[in-house]
């Protein structure tokens, strides 16, 4: 196993499948996806709705397993791990941000973005540490105890992307990051996912709104479970 | 000592997430609180009357048998009609024969009762007297509270001695200075020579046999000073009985020894008496009885305890299935960030266990204080004791974590995919 961060790919699939049995009828959702992302570079997923960008971020996001084909984040073959070393590769080496941001609300913004590291096994006083200056770094210092329901969608969003870098991962995977958020706040957001991935971050997001992929250096467009077009 | 930390964080956050349904968690709990508590209250009454029980039968005496005169249900009818004696009871020949001839009896006491007019200074009253040996005090042990008891040399002198009870005592209005002075029962002179203290409590169905007694004499000096012959007038007709002896209380050597001892009395006894005019007590055959009682009660008792528990812990897994239903997409979140199944598990199996474990306190706090309210209105002796607090807790926790698990395994099963998607 060459893994580790020397490894030069974030993410290298080959002829990813994913099939599923609906009633008698096969569905290939990725029909023979490869692809090579390096350290650092912003992709942008985009296609139309059940072109398979869901499934290819499921499977990117080890939330999922491919039916065939190998995917290796970060050197490491993650494809036909069970369900508990899946967790601890999503623990570890991935961050998320969802559209509908998916913010735990009993816990405060400070124990949301802790959350990582209190399943890493993190003391408290070392998380609320990495949690204030995560905080800090989206711009939320003064709203550490606030509840996620007293935030404005913006502030939910910096929230999660605190979250999806307390882990520092290889790689933080985005699902309509700006879906749920007007275009000035979503102008906010890009630009704060930009400035992660310029201090070296590697951003895989989804999206179907061309002016937000635009941010992205790299554009993968996806048609009937197949790559269409990179640009 | 991470694991001690993991475990206090998610105790803070079950106990944060039960906080945030107070209502619901308060009558989640509510069963187990009602089914501890009754279980606790249940044992403390029933463990309180079984042991005022037990111990009143131990005050009479396990190894006693008491043997007592009665009128038999012929010479009663007959008695209406006819002016006429009605002889009848136990015979110091019986006394004698039952302490020569059974082997197994330690200790043999005569007992004749009597009611007689007491003068004591300027007071004129009716005392009930008992005629006994010394042998009645190894028996029937009560404090001396002044002076002395009848001794075997009183008994064989036919002394005119006199104990006065703390009840006889007080219906003389005598202090303890009336030790050396004289009464009179039915015009004889008495010396009073000690006080002694009663029993005033029944046992269940039997009495202690000093409930109703103001003063002992030596049998030796009733039976020279009044006979066996006693005359009352009842219902205008002057009755006449004539009994030897009333009681008779006996030891036996050995537990073991008093049901085969009380059959050889019995035995011994009807060859003389014709009719059934006498009866036996066995304390002991109480006792047994009691204990069986007490054996049933705690069967009945565990299994509403068991069924009252079970709706406890079906209603704590039914609120934990629904609040896993709710809080799918926080199940989803949490997966996605990287927790395994056995975090989730733990998590709401932490839960369950907080909610029962409080509900388990709090009912043990109702288990206190519901006997308390009965001792205090109702008088009934209760009694708490450590293995039913420790064996409810213990239940509780185990409800908490056999009701607790399916819907913390259920949560853990979740598809994070289809957890994350949910609305």
């Amino acid at each position: 196993m060459s893994g580790g961060r020397n490894c030069e790919h974030a993410v290298e699939v080959k002829d990813l499948r994913k099939t599923y049995i609906v009633g008698d009828q096969q569905v290939n959702a990725l029909d023979g996806v490869s692809a090579q992302i390096r350290k650092g570079e912003f992709w942008a997923i985009m296609g139309a709705s059940g072109s398979g960008k869901s499934t290819m971020l499921n499977i990117l996001g080890c939330l999922d397993r491919p039916t065939s084909g190998s995917y290796f984040l970060d050197g490491r073959d993650v494809s036909k791990m069970d369900d508990a070393n899946l967790s601890d590769i999503r623990l570890k080496y991935l961050g998320f941000i969802f559209q509908s941001f998916n913010l735990i609300p009993q816990l405060t913004v400070a124990e949301n973005i802790a959350l990582p590291l209190y399943y890493q096994g993190v003391d408290e006083d070392e998380s609320i540490v990495r949690a204030k200056e995560l905080a800090s770094m989206v711009g939320l210092s003064m709203r550490l105890d606030h509840k996620p329901t007293q935030l404005s969608g913006g502030q939910q969003q910096r929230v999660a992307i605190a979250r999806a870098l307390s882990n520092d991962p290889v790689l933080i995977l985005a699902d309509e990051p700006t879906g749920n958020l007007d275009s000035a706040t979503s102008i906010e957001i890009m630009s704060l996912l930009s400035e992660m991935n310029k201090r070296g971050k590697t951003i895989v997001m989804v999206t179907h709104e061309p002016d937000i992929a635009e941010y992205a250096a790299h554009r993968l467009v996806m048609k009937d479970g197949r790559v269409d077009r990179i640009s | 000592m991470a694991h001690l930390s993991i475990i206090k964080r998610n105790i803070k956050l079950g106990v944060k997430n039960l906080l945030l349904h107070k209502l619901r968690s308060m009558l989640t709990m509510l069963g187990l609180v009602f089914g501890v508590g009754s279980v606790i209250a249940m044992l403390a009454i029933g463990e309180g009357a079984s042991e005022e029980a037990l111990s009143q039968i131990r005050k009479l005496g396990s190894r006693n048998i008491i043997i007592s005169s009665q009128k038999p249900a012929e010479e009663n009818s007959l008695a209406n009609n006819n002016v006429r004696m009605s002889v009848y009871g136990l015979l110091y020949d019986d006394y004698r024969r039952i302490s020569e001839t059974i082997p197994t009896i330690l200790k043999t006491v005569p007992v004749k009762s009597m009611q007689k007019p007491c003068r004591y200074g300027k007071r004129h009253m009716d005392l009930r007297i008992v005629g006994t040996t010394e042998k009645w005090f190894d028996l029937v042990q009560r404090n001396v509270i002044a002076g002395r008891i009848i001794s075997r040399k009183d008994v064989d002198e036919m002394a005119s001695v006199a104990v006065l009870t703390d009840h006889g005592a007080r219906k003389l209005l005598a202090a303890q200075n009336v030790v050396g002075s004289t009464i009179r029962l039915g015009g004889n002179a008495y010396e009073v020579i000690g006080i002694v203290q009663t029993e005033s409590e029944s046992a269940g169905t039997m009495q202690m046999p000093d409930t109703d007694v103001d003063v002992y004499v030596p049998i030796s000096t009733t039976r020279l000073h009044y006979g066996d012959i006693f005359s009352q007038r009842k219902q205008g007709s002057d009755i006449r009985e004539q009994v030897e002896l009333h009681r008779i209380i006996v030891e036996v050597d050995n537990e073991r020894n008093v049901k085969r001892t009380a059959a050889a009395i019995d035995r011994s006894l009807s060859i003389s008496h014709k009719k059934q005019d006498y009866y036996m007590d066995v304390p002991l055959a109480l006792l047994r009885q009691a204990r069986a009682t007490k054996r049933t009660f705690s069967i009945v008792l565990g299994t509403i305890a068991g069924i009252s528990l079970l709706v406890g812990g079906i209603g704590i897994m039914n609120i934990m299935l629904a609040t896993v239903t709710e809080r799918t997409r926080e199940i989803g979140i949490r997966r996605a960030i990287g927790a395994k199944r056995r975090h989730i598990v733990f998590q709401f199996l932490i839960e369950t266990l907080v909610l029962s474990i409080i509900g388990g306190v709090t009912g043990i706090g109702m288990g206190l204080f519901i006997p308390w309210v009965v001792t205090l209105t109702t008088g009934m002796p209760t009694i708490v004791t450590a293995y039913s607090l420790i064996l409810s807790l213990g239940i509780s926790v185990s409800v908490g974590i056999i009701f607790g698990i399916y819907p913390a395994m259920r949560a853990s099963e979740l598809d994070p995919i289809i957890a994350l998607r949910h609305e």
